[in-house]
Formats: structure tokens, sequence, C-alpha cells
């Protein structure tokens, strides 16, 4: 207790100056009525999703988080840089917060950006435990914008998530109900011949999969900010001005496509961090990822904000609108996707974008994102993925390929070592896997402090997996080099190699996930240590404030 | 095939069933313990002469890669009022492939009369094409050795209305008498069920069976007075939870 006190203080005349915060969130159960049924759920101060916290880049932050439900809790600060006994991830950083008790937590902001928070503990985050946080920069931003809002998207199921991952376990088709039939068999024959419609079903059959096994759960209601499609959440603005939209990807299974008919959306942030403004016309947020967009609506007239799930499964639906009640056309959704063999990993061969001399983005003719139309595919899914994003007005989508950092967090130097991940899973028993290995059979990742490891994803599952690391950045290698863009989820399409790089500068323990809360649960998770590193950084509340 | 499993023994499952419980910590989530309680039939039977109640389930616990499964099947004849068969099978499976278990265990047949206790040992699972298979092979407390063959095959008209073709072969190595087998193949049943899944968890089942018993069974059964070629109307429901 005393070491801790004299920590604290030292932690505070090492902070002078700074300002300290302090914040209390209660989690507890609460009634709630997506569907028209009313349903349990966990909610953070009494709401679903939690309250928007907005911190100050340089603030000690004091969190005080208390318990009123029957078992263990946690939070976790998504993407924050911090001790990591702050990390909040029961088993690893701390050992959970108990029924009836409040636990504090201490860290300093260092950072700025668009970020979450949620439950670490069981499957509370699909329960309703989450909730978004804003932290101010201390320095101007290099974008300009007169209003903001954050939109968290979510996805929001009546079954209770511990009935959900029990029925998968019974039956892994359970939430499938677009499986293909005997007309789709007659229908593929008239398309295909009946020779192909058959090599087809015997390929299928062979690895005893189904294309139409985009996402494993389904009967979802999706929600902008806790509201459905048609209780219609609304951000208002007057006509010129620049509306900032921090889009926060809160499901728990689900990915979005996002965009705003009639408006163009410059992406300025990815993950918390700037990057350099790209202009699209739609993108997809994965589980667990940010985008700070801006929009310049002009006209005085309302825009929908439209995020259909990846399958195609249904929408969360949002206005922007000069006046309150204004509404605008609901676009029709979009067909469901077809995987294809290339998501199966038949072309894996040729997707190793580290190696592929066709993939060095820097020097390929045409390879030139900046100006690459909508129409070209996206590096970062196989080629003929049935997943491949397309934007629904053909215009831009979105790449990995466009994201590149407004200003590199660390230089660019060789990586220390490489470390192969291989994303495996078994989709009839419904377990996933690192390595073929589930979390309780694996051994930890042991990193050492000041290492620059370069982390190369294969995914060898046909699902898509946004993979987590905590409490140290993740550097895509999009092939920009020293821009490549900071992040803390990459999204590994099926089918795909893609490398990621992390300079090792927390010490502790940290988890390591597919951020799909299903697949998380069921061992597609890593504990990650790492060895070394200054005295001073492990302990829990003397942190340099960095920048 | 890749085989995943690495060598555990059966203490982790142990070590899983006193810890069952609400798992908080993302550790102990990958190696919960699930259960399974399925009635795969359960229907009536309409044929010549005597009508039958026929079931099949199944309740299982265990982890992904252990598991523990109590099954049982049988006949039960209306008019007669009288069980004509009743298995009940004790097993302990544990995965060998990403779509197989290999089983171990013990089966008691309190129908017919005299009743036969077996050891059992087989693999099932999923093999390519869709095709849930169960094999598996029986020595009895007599020494009479036997394989059971069976296979189901799921087509869909549409996402809840679906057809299941069944079959099963029975073989016999050696004649075991007094319970009706006769040594060789012994027994085909074939049969067609049309369900629709009012919920993934409850369908209620049309069909038909046809079941033939085969070769020095065949004679034995005649002997017997009974039909050796069954030819039944079904309706039934299939239900798990």
């Amino acid at each position: 207790m005393c070491a801790a006190a004299v920590a604290a203080l030292t932690s505070m005349v090492f902070a002078a100056g700074a300002s300290a915060g302090t914040y209390d969130l209660t989690i507890g159960e609460k009634t709630i009525n997506v569907t028209g049924k009313d349903r349990t759920a966990m909610a953070i101060n009494g709401t679903v999703p939690g309250p928007v916290l907005r911190f100050k880049e340089g603030e000690e932050l004091v969190i005080n988080v208390s318990n009123r439900l029957d078992v263990d809790t946690s939070i976790h600060w998504h993407g924050l840089i911090l001790p990591f006994q702050q990390d909040g991830v029961p088993g690893i950083s701390f050992d959970g917060i108990k029924p009836g008790t409040t636990h504090t937590y201490r860290f300093p902001a260092q950072q700025s950006g668009t970020y979450w928070y949620h439950s670490h503990s069981g499957l509370q985050e699909q329960a309703g435990v989450y909730g978004s946080i804003v932290i101010e920069p201390k320095a101007p931003e290099p974008f300009r914008y007169d209003r903001e809002y954050v939109v968290v998207l979510s996805d929001w199921q009546d079954t209770r998530p511990e009935q959900v991952l029990a029925n998968l376990k019974k039956m892994p088709d359970y939430y499938n109900y677009s499986q293909r039939t005997v007309a789709d068999f007659f229908s593929d024959i008239k398309k295909m011949g009946i020779g192909a419609a058959l090599e087809d079903r015997r390929m299928w059959g062979e690895m005893r999969m189904t294309p139409t096994d985009i996402a494993d759960v389904s009967g979802y209601t999706f929600l902008v900010n806790g509201k459905n499609a048609d209780q219609n959440w609304t951000g208002l603005f007057k006509a010129g001005e620049r509306i900032r939209l921090r889009f926060v990807n809160a499901a728990a299974m689900t990915f979005f496509d996002v965009r705003i008919p009639g408006l163009k959306m410059t992406v300025v942030q990815a993950d918390g961090n700037n990057v350099q403004p790209v202009s699209v016309d739609e993108f997809r947020i994965a589980v667990a990822e940010t985008y700070d967009v801006i929009v310049r609506p002009t006209l005085d007239r309302a825009y929908t904000l439209f995020a259909e799930s990846m399958g195609r499964t249904g929408y969360a639906r949002g206005t922007l609108a000069p006046r309150e009640g204004m509404t605008a056309a609901v676009p029709e959704p979009r067909k469901r996707p077809l995987l294809s063999m290339s998501d199966m990993g038949m072309a894996h061969e040729g997707m190793d974008h580290g190696s592929m001399a066709g993939m060095d983005h820097s020097t390929m003719p045409g390879m030139d994102h900046s100006k690459m139309g909508g129409a070209k595919a996206d590096p970062f899914y196989a080629p003929g993925s049935g997943l491949m994003p397309k934007a629904a007005n053909g215009g831009r989508f979105l790449s990995y390929a466009d994201l590149k950092a407004q200003k590199p967090l660390y230089p660019l130097r060789a990586p220390t070592r490489e470390i192969t991940l291989r994303l495996t899973g078994n989709m009839e028993r419904y377990f996933w896997s690192i390595n073929d290995r589930k979390y309780s059979e694996a051994a930890p990742i042991r990193l050492k402090y000041g290492e620059r490891v370069r982390f190369k994803f294969i995914n060898e599952t046909m699902m898509t997996h946004p993979m987590h690391l905590h409490g140290m950045w993740t550097i895509l290698d999009n092939g920009s080099k020293k821009w490549n863009p900071i992040k803390h989820v990459v999204n590994i399409a099926p089918g795909t190699t893609v490398y990621t790089e992390t300079e090792v500068d927390a010490p502790g323990k940290w988890a390591f996930h597919c951020h799909l809360i299903y697949h998380m649960a069921t061992g597609m998770f890593r504990e990650v240590i790492v060895e070394g590193g200054p005295e001073e950084k492990q302990s829990s509340n003397q942190v340099k404030v960095g920048g | 095939m890749k085989v995943l499993v690495k060598s555990v023994s059966l203490v982790p499952l142990a070590a899983a069933l006193i810890a069952a419980g609400n798992p908080a910590s993302a550790e102990k989530m990958d190696d919960q313990l699930f259960t399974l309680v399925k009635i795969d039939q359960l229907e009536h039977r309409w044929q010549d002469g005597n009508d039958l109640v026929v079931w099949e389930g199944q309740g299982r616990i265990g982890n992904d890669t252990h598991k523990f499964s109590l099954r049982t099947e049988g006949e039960y004849e209306r008019t007669a009022d009288r069980f004509e068969n009743a298995e009940v099978q004790l097993r302990y499976q544990r995965m060998i492939s990403d779509f197989f278990d290999a089983h171990v265990g013990v089966r008691q047949d309190i129908k017919p009369d005299p009743s036969r206790s077996f050891a059992v040992v087989g693999i099932n699972g999923l093999a390519p094409q869709w095709f849930e298979t169960d094999a598996s092979f029986f020595v009895s407390h007599k020494g009479d050795t036997s394989l059971r063959l069976e296979a189901e095959y799921d087509i869909l008209f549409t996402q809840r209305l679906i057809l299941e073709p069944s079959a099963e072969i029975d073989i016999a190595f050696s004649e075991d008498r007094p319970t009706g087998v006769g040594k060789g193949l012994s027994k085909v049943e074939l049969g067609v069920r049309l369900r629709y899944e009012i919920a993934r968890e409850f369908a209620p089942y049309i069909g038909i069976n046809w079941e033939r018993k085969i070769g020095t069974t065949s004679d034995l059964a005649r002997e017997e007075g009974e039909d050796d070629n069954v030819f039944s109307v079904v309706a039934g429901i299939r239900a798990f939870f």
C-alpha cells in the first residue's frame, strides 16, 4: 500500500501541470428493448452504449469502475497505450472486478483520437458493456471541422450471448439461414452448366464448408449509438459545415460497409491515429476499428448514414439532417455475397503481400492508390474474393492500401525477427485457434523489450479476423514504408497473408486476439509477454508521457 | 487430414468438469463444457400388422476434444405393447481430426431377450460431401462381433424444409441365434424423412422407412414369425436442446 502511495505521489509530481480527471462508471443490469421485446442487457451507467468518455491528452486519468453485476467484470481501454496492469484483461492484466466492488484505474492519457472501451470478461461486451472514448489532442489537428459526432456501430441479439455460443457448439450452422438449396443448384446448372455446378458442389463438399458462411451469427439488430434503424439516430448540421464523424465499430461480430449517399467522406484518422486524408465513397470498418471521417453537406437536406453488414443480413442506419425529424431515402440492401474458392485459400500461393514481387506498392505501376478508382481490386482481399469491397455508387472504396500515416510514430527500421501466426479454426466444432492451438493449449508469445517484431498473419480459415494486439501499436505493412499506418486492429481477410510490425515498447503481459467475440472466446487468443524493459516502465504509475 | 489433437489426458476434462461455472476470464473460456441433448427420431411407424414407436437420441457433455455421450435407440410395438429392441450406449469420444471423433464405450441391449452387453469402438463425424457418419464395431459378452455403419445426408429444399435420406447397414461376423442375428450382412435400413425446422431446435417430419433383414438373419426372423422386409410410413419429431 505504502509503495503504491509513493508511486502515485511520484507520478503526480512527474506529471505536474497535467490536468487530472476522475470518472465514474457503474456496470449493472438494465432492461432494454431493441427488437420489441424486453431483454436484460449489461449497461454502463445505465445506457447501451455507455457514456462517451472525453479525455484530454496528458490528463492523469482516475476511473472508478463499480460492479453491480453478480459476476466479475472488467473494462479494457481499447487502443490506449498504458501500463499493462491498467489494461483491464482478467487473467492477464489483473484479477477482474468482483461483484459489489469498485476498481480504480489510473493512467495518463498519452495519446489523442477516437477509441473505445469494453468489458473483457466473458461475453459481456456483446451484452452491452461498451462505450466510446474521445481524447482531445494537445496540438492542433491537421484538419478542420465545425462539429463532431461519435457514431458507435454495434450489433444486438435478443438471445443471451452464452446461449448463442452454446447454439454454435451444438450446431455450427445454427445461424446460417442462407445455405444453398436444391433451387440454387438448378440455377447454378443453368448459369454454369451441370459439370461446373457439380464440380463447385464437390469442392465445397470436400471441404465441408459453405460459401454463404460470411458471419457465424445472424439474427442481429444493428445499432447506431444504441438506436435501431427505425429509431434513427440523427446528427444535426447547418449546410456548409464540416462534420467530423468518429466511427467506432463496437459490434461483437459484425463488419460494416459504411456510406452516406450524396456525400464524399474524407478519412482523416484510423484507429485513433491521423492518416493522410483520403476521400472515399464507402469504407469497411472491421470489428473494433475506428475511423474518423469528415463530411461536408452543402445542401439543406437530410442524408442517410447507412452501415450495411458485410454479410448483407441487415444494416444500421442514422441520419444527418439540418433539422430534427428530417429523413432521407434508405438504400436497398445489396445482394448477399458468396465466398469463392479464393477465400478458401486456393489462391494462397500468390497472396504473400510481403514477398510477392508484384506487391511492392511503392514501385508498382498502376498501384498508385491515391489515384486508384473504386473499380480496382483491393490487395487486402484474395483476388476474386467474394468479400471484395465495392462501393455502392461505383466510386471509391477505402482500402488498407490507401492508409498512410500522417506522422509516423516510429522511425522505419528493419524488424529484428518475424513471427508467423496462422489463423486457424474448426468450423464444424466451432472453435478458433492460432497455429492450430487454442489459447488454453498454447504457450504465451514472448517478446523482448526494444525489439521490432514482424508478424506474418496467414488466414487459413474462410472467416475474416480482426486481430488486436493490446498495449502496443500495430504498424500495418501496406507498402507505404515509413508512412505505413499505425493501428490497433488489423483485419485479415480469408485466403490472405498480411504483415504487421510492432515496436515492442511496453513491458508486461498483454492480450492478443481476434476481436470477433465468439472467436476470441473459443480460442483465437494469445497472451503476449514482453520481457525486459526499463524498471520504471514496469511499475503501474510511472509511465513516460510520450508523444 | 490435419490432426489437431495434442496428447492430452482426461485431466483437463476433469478439471473443466470441476471448474464448470461462469468463466469470467478469457483464459478459461475456450475449454468450457457444453451439452447437447438430441432426439434424432421420435416417430410413429405405420406398417403391416404391428405399428411401432421408434426412438433414437443422445445426450452429450464435453469440451471440444473430449466428450461423453449417452445414446439410446429402440422400437416399441404398439399392438403387442412390448419393446422389440431397446439399447443404450455410453461412449467416451475424442477428437481425432477436424471432422471426426473416435469413440469407445459400452452398449447394453435390454431387448430383445436374452439381453446382451457389448464393448463398442468406432469413429463418427462429418465425411466429405456432408455425410454424417458413424461406424461402430461391437463385441458382445458372448464373444460375437458385429459392425454397424450409419450415414445421413441433408438436402435443402428451403432453409427450413429439409429432406434427409439415411442408411444403416449391420454386418455380423458370427451368429448369435438367441437374439436372431445371423452371420454376414444382417440388416439394411433405408429411410427418407422430410422435416420442417420450425426452429433449429424443433422439426416435425414425415417420411418412409424400409427395413430388410438379410441372409440367415432373415431366415431367423421368419422362423420367429416376424416380417423380414418391413416398409413403413413414418411421422415424428426431431429436436435438440
